[in-house]
């Protein structure tokens, strides 16, 4: 797994509008057969910004220059679907560092806090003014603070505060990852192998 | 004592420590790895220097990526080739059981785990892939996990995960002829939608659900994670300890019925809280077919698509990007729509219960010539058995060609895709856009909706086929 430090980010954002984005969206099945970690960005929405011909599909977000930065705001469901943690370096490689939808699946959930790419969780009407001053205006900028757990519209002041979990948060401040902490418990899983007894 | 739920009771039994304000260590009693989503996890522990911690634990096999034809010859696409020849390495070199190509007990990992008998009652199931959830028929917390995470177990035998909430969804009453457990668990999926157990571990109960065998089960709980859920797992009985005890040896157990008697307290107790309840009628569901591009775009075969999500208001862009990949129209029947392709197989029915499904309507009749048909088995086992049963001879004479065991077009990493705009009955999971190839159509339904969608060429209601003698035997 990746040790990814996160604490301030402010930056543009690309919208994504749609419900229900599944991992075969965003990385299809037959980009999954490396062996490595690297080089998944070039693929990510694959089939939505290239046509069958090859050819750049204009009238995808990713292909249109109004829209760039590091922040995707994505609609409900996102990432719904296989748990390839492949989806979240695709992401992550193309140059996201965060994810805001008003509703993840919990597997991509998971494996974004294991990459560091922050996934926010926000309220459906505030993921709507989000998408629609981002359209209205690519350049609106959005801060996002770890520490204070706060996303903020630049522009407008709107400023909502997100949740993540403390232990987590802890990790992505600190840049430490999950291993580590695993690894010094070793004594404390040896001895829980010991004393196992079946479910009561 | 406090009442508890059968997943409260297992969880809490496996939690190593609790991180305040944190997720549970939890401890892994089996993982199950494949060629895909493991490689990257073996070059982490390579990259810190550390072994497997308890490789046992750990069972292995290649079936994602692997060719359905010719399995003896060299894997043509390298890349593909590659992946299967780390795992060989990556095995060997850690100690892990593989069960690899041509292995005689090689298979879709969720196929062979329960049939080897590696998958039992009580334990805690990862892999790293969402359909784990299979493995919770036996009443396991069985769920999928992500690369990082099967790192954290090869390292350590444990993951770091937040307890989810607690479902449960009862099935009263039976389901009806022509009716599988695919279809009562697309049902209900397309009742909540794909995102309605989003959180939560569900525990499927009831009477209907207490009428099936393992393999209806396993395809039950194989597609939670189609409504969101972290897994579903479904209280050890009779059925779940025939099939066990009809084995032919089970790892790790020397006392079957020691082993019995610890099995049969897993059960929620009476007065148990769940966080939220379900409540449906078996009686109610028909079989059932999707139209959109997400589990949860399911209606009954005889129905007409609704106008939107929710079937009044506006329909989004979403609903409208679904159809329009789909080639359908809103307030559109499917009935008689004709179709290019079969696919029977997958982790979701790849198991001989499903192949004996198949054959019951294609028996004595021929495949409409029109329909491309891939016939996967889920298992070398389920291969071998499908012989002995006489099905492979049904099959051929019918016209249709039983393939190789492999996960195949349910995800097309393979050569088994789906032509760009052609529609497919597939019994696999998932009917996301270009899931089975790009530009593909998924219509998710049963093995008897599949069978009869392969004799007529048309999305078919399989009612039409079946007789009254026909019953789904349990094993």
């Amino acid at each position: 797994m990746a040790k990814v430090k996160f604490d301030i980010l402010e930056t543009t954002c690309v919208p994504l509008p749609l419900e229900n984005v599944d991992t075969d969206q965003i990385i299809p099945a037959r980009f999954l057969s490396a062996t490595s970690r690297e080089g998944f960005g070039e693929n990510l929405f694959r089939d939505w910004r290239y046509k069958k011909s090859g050819e750049k599909n204009t009238e995808f977000v990713l292909n249109n220059s109004k829209y760039s930065g590091k922040i995707l705001v994505a609609g409900k469901n996102f990432g719904s679907g296989s748990s390839r943690e492949h989806a979240v370096w695709a992401i992550f490689d193309y140059g996201f560092r965060a994810v805001v939808s008003s509703f993840f699946a919990d597997i991509f959930m998971n494996n974004s806090l294991n990459n560091g790419l922050l996934p926010i969780v926000v309220t459906d009407d505030f993921l709507k003014k989000l998408q629609y001053l981002i359209q209205k205006e690519p350049s609106n900028k959005v801060r996002i603070d770890l520490d204070k757990q706060t996303l903020t519209i630049i522009s407008t002041g709107d400023s909502v505060k997100f949740n993540i979990n403390p232990y987590k948060k802890e990790c992505l401040l600190k840049g430490l990852d999950d291993i580590d902490f695993l690894l010094s418990m070793k004594e404390l899983i040896t001895g829980y192998e010991t004393n196992k007894s079946f479910v009561k | 004592m406090e009442s508890k739920t059968l997943f409260d009771k297992i969880w809490d039994g496996h939690v190593v420590r609790s991180i305040e304000d944190g997720p549970d260590v939890l401890y892994i009693d089996r993982h199950y790895i494949h060629e895909v989503t493991s490689p990257q996890a073996f070059n982490g522990l390579k990259t810190r220097g550390i072994p497997v911690f308890r490789p046992g634990k750990t069972i292995a096999t290649a079936d994602h990526n692997i060719p359905t034809k010719d399995q003896h010859l060299q894997i043509r696409d390298q890349l593909s080739r590659t992946q299967v020849e780390r795992l060989a390495e990556n095995c060997s070199a850690n100690g892990i059981e593989l069960f690899g190509l041509n292995h005689s007990k090689n298979g879709i990992v969720h196929v062979i785990g329960p049939e080897l008998g590696y998958t039992l009652p009580g334990m805690t199931i990862v892999c790293g892939d969402s359909h784990t959830s299979t493995h919770g028929a036996f009443g396991t917390i069985a769920f999928g996990i992500g690369t990082s995470e099967v790192e954290m177990v090869l390292a350590t035998q444990c993951i770091l995960q937040p307890k989810p909430k607690k479902m449960r969804i009862t099935l009263n009453g039976n389901i009806h002829k022509g009716v599988t457990s695919k279809d009562i668990i697309m049902y209900i999926i397309s009742e909540i939608s794909a995102s309605g157990a989003t959180g939560y571990f569900v525990e499927y109960c009831g009477e209907a659900i207490r009428n099936l065998s393992m393999e209806a089960r396993m395809t039950i709980c194989n597609m939670s994670i189609e409504m969101g859920a972290r897994g579903g797992l479904i209280a050890p009985d009779e059925i779940t300890f025939n099939y066990l005890r009809k084995l032919p040896s089970i790892p790790g157990i020397s006392n079957f019925e020691a082993s019995l008697a610890d099995w049969k307290k897993l059960q929620s107790d009476a007065d148990a809280k769940f966080d939220k309840e379900l409540v449906f009628d078996a009686g109610l569901i028909k079989p059932m077919i999707t139209y959109g591009t997400n589990p949860g775009m399911g209606m009954a075969i005889d129905g007409s698509i609704p106008m939107s999500e929710t079937g009044n208001g506006k329909a989004s862009a979403s609903f409208i990007k679904s159809l329009d990949y789909m080639g359908f129209k809103p307030g559109m029947k499917l009935l008689g729509h004709p179709i290019d392709y079969v696919f029977i197989g997958s982790c979701t029915n790849g198991r001989i219960e499903d192949f004996r499904a198949f054959a019951q309507i294609i028996k004595g009749r021929k495949k409409a010539a029109s329909v491309t048909a891939l016939i996967v088995p889920g298992s070398k086992k389920v291969e071998q058995q499908m012989v002995a049963e006489g099905l492979t001879e049904v099959y051929k004479n019918a016209g249709f060609e039983v393939r190789q065991p492999g996960c195949s077009s349910c995800l097309a990493m393979n050569e088994d895709k789906i032509a760009p705009g052609k529609y497919a009955v597939s019994t696999s999971n998932r009917n996301f856009e270009g899931r089975q190839g790009p530009g593909a159509r998924t219509l998710l339904a049963s093995p008897l909706t599949a069978a009869a969608a392969a004799i007529t060429g048309k999305i078919t209601d399989p009612r039409e086929f079946i007789n009254e003698d026909i019953t789904l035997k349990i094993v």
